[in-house]
Formats: C-alpha cells, structure tokens, sequence
C-alpha cells in the first residue's frame, strides 16, 4: 500500500469547516492573517492556530512582510510529493519488469541444464 | 502457477521522513534473484531499463562484505554521472546493504531476500540520514519526469504499433 506521510495532516487540517473557508478565501486571493481573522469574526490567536495547521499539512505557505503575515495557497508539496511518489513507484515497477525477464530466462536456463545433466 | 492472480505488483512506500521502501514478488527462488542483482552483467540488463531514459554505461559489483561497486550513466562518456559506494553487509541469498557515496549525505540501501513456496519477498530500502537529505534527493525529479514519461509514451507506443 502506498503511505503518503503528509496526508494525514491534510484530512486532519480538512477536517474543520473554518480551515475550509480560508482555504477558499485563499483561493480567490491572498490575505493577511488579520484580514482572515475579520472575515471570519475570531480573534487573531484563533486564525493563528487554523492557519498554523493549513501551513504544517503543506496546504498554505505563508511569508511575513513588516509586521503583516501574508497567507497564500500552496497545495505544491502535497501534489509534488504523490508526483515524486508516483514517479519512483514506475521506475521501481520499469525496473523490477525487466528483472522479471532476466530471472525467467535464468530459470529457464537452469531447467535445460539440469535436463542435460540428469539426462 | 498462480497466473494472472499472483500479486506480482510493485508496492512503494514512504515508511518515515526518512525511508522508502520497495516491495515485489518474483516467481523464482532465490538463488535465481540474488544472481540476477549480484551479478553485473545480469544486473546491467535491469537495473537501467529503456523507460528510464538514461542508460546504463558501464557497471562494475564486487559483490561482498567491503568490496566496493560503481555505475556509470549516460548517453556517452562526457555527459555520463557516476554512482558508486560500498557493500557494508552481504549474505548471499539473503541480504545486501550498501553505501550511496556520490552525494554529501547518501543513503544506506537495504535489500532483502525472503524465499517461501519458491517465490522471493525482495524488500528494498533507502534509508536517508536525515529528511532533508531525502527531499534533496528527490529535488528536480518532477522535472526529469515529462521527459521520462514522453520516452515511456514513445516506447509503448512502438511496442504497440
């Protein structure tokens, strides 16, 4: 079975309907953690801690311009991360297919000397 | 003996940040697989397969405990890179552990033989020294990957045709 080990943390941080909204929110434009807080009537400690979680699952990235926090969507690591996963799964598969090949034609080979040793 | 039903799937995983795992079956006892990863120039016809893209050049295994082993890819000599390190651990037919020496922090890599009812469990491992080390590793392979999968398209498609 393949284990992606960032998943989990970005179910855990589906999981709650604010962190959603901000996703959403983000994903019409940019805004600064005060800006989310506002919009979704919480104190600036409570937006900290969603958006906290967003950023530790790989969903958000954000950068901290003077004083102001900007949060940006940032869904990169998680997609790279099944990319790359993806990507040395079919190298293995490519490799371990031609491997097939050469253990055959081994197995073969060893049937036909055996024949010919054991007459 | 099994047929089709036989899982012969090729399985990855990411076990912790910094270890992956590769698992598959062959039907064949393990005398047979462990020559065919022992042995270079059985070693040379898989471990760089055409949908891979980058031939495999030139390749040479002192397979045991301390020899050293060293391959070398590419199209030809002047753009060739070079991969090699040592075996810290062999027990033939069952296990080979080796160094990846070319980068500053290499993995160690596992490879394990189980045989059972004259089928062999290889369970291959890279174990990184840190997280980082494996993301660095792993750095740039989205964009080696379109061309990769543009020769495999090629490929199947000539196979096919």
């Amino acid at each position: 079975m393949v284990q992606y080990a960032h998943l989990d943390d970005s179910f855990a941080a589906l999981s709650d309907p604010t962190r959603r909204g901000v996703l959403e929110q983000l994903g019409r434009d940019d805004a600064s953690i005060t800006e989310l807080a506002d919009k979704f009537h919480m104190t600036l400690t409570g937006m900290k801690k969603h958006v906290g979680i967003l950023e530790r699952a790989g969903l958000i990235t954000t950068q901290k311009v003077g004083r102001v926090r900007t949060c940006k969507l940032g869904m990169a690591r998680l997609e790279e991360e099944i990319a790359w996963i993806e990507w040395y799964r079919r190298i293995w598969d490519a490799r371990f297919t031609a491997l097939d090949e050469v253990v055959e034609e081994l197995k073969k080979k060893e049937k036909q000397d055996g024949r010919t040793k054991h007459g | 003996m099994d047929g089709p039903s036989m899982d012969r799937r090729t399985t990855t995983e990411r076990k912790s940040d910094r270890e992956l795992i590769v698992t598959r079956t062959f039907d064949a006892p393990v005398r047979i697989v462990f020559e065919a990863w022992s042995k270079p120039d059985l070693f040379m016809r898989w471990w760089a397969p055409k949908s891979m893209g980058v031939p495999l050049l030139s390749c040479e295994m002192d397979v045991r405990t301390g020899g050293k082993y060293r391959l070398e890819f590419g199209r030809d000599s002047s753009s060739s890179a070079a991969f090699f390190g040592k075996y810290l651990e062999v027990i033939p037919n069952s296990k080979i552990v080796w160094t990846n020496d070319e980068g500053e922090e290499g993995a160690v890599t596992t490879v394990t033989f189980d045989e059972q009812d004259g089928k062999t469990l290889v369970v291959f491992s890279e174990l990184y020294p840190s997280k980082e080390a494996l993301d660095e590793a792993f750095t740039g392979m989205e964009e080696v990957m379109p061309e990769q999968f543009e020769q495999l398209d090629e490929l199947l498609q000539s196979v096919g045709a």
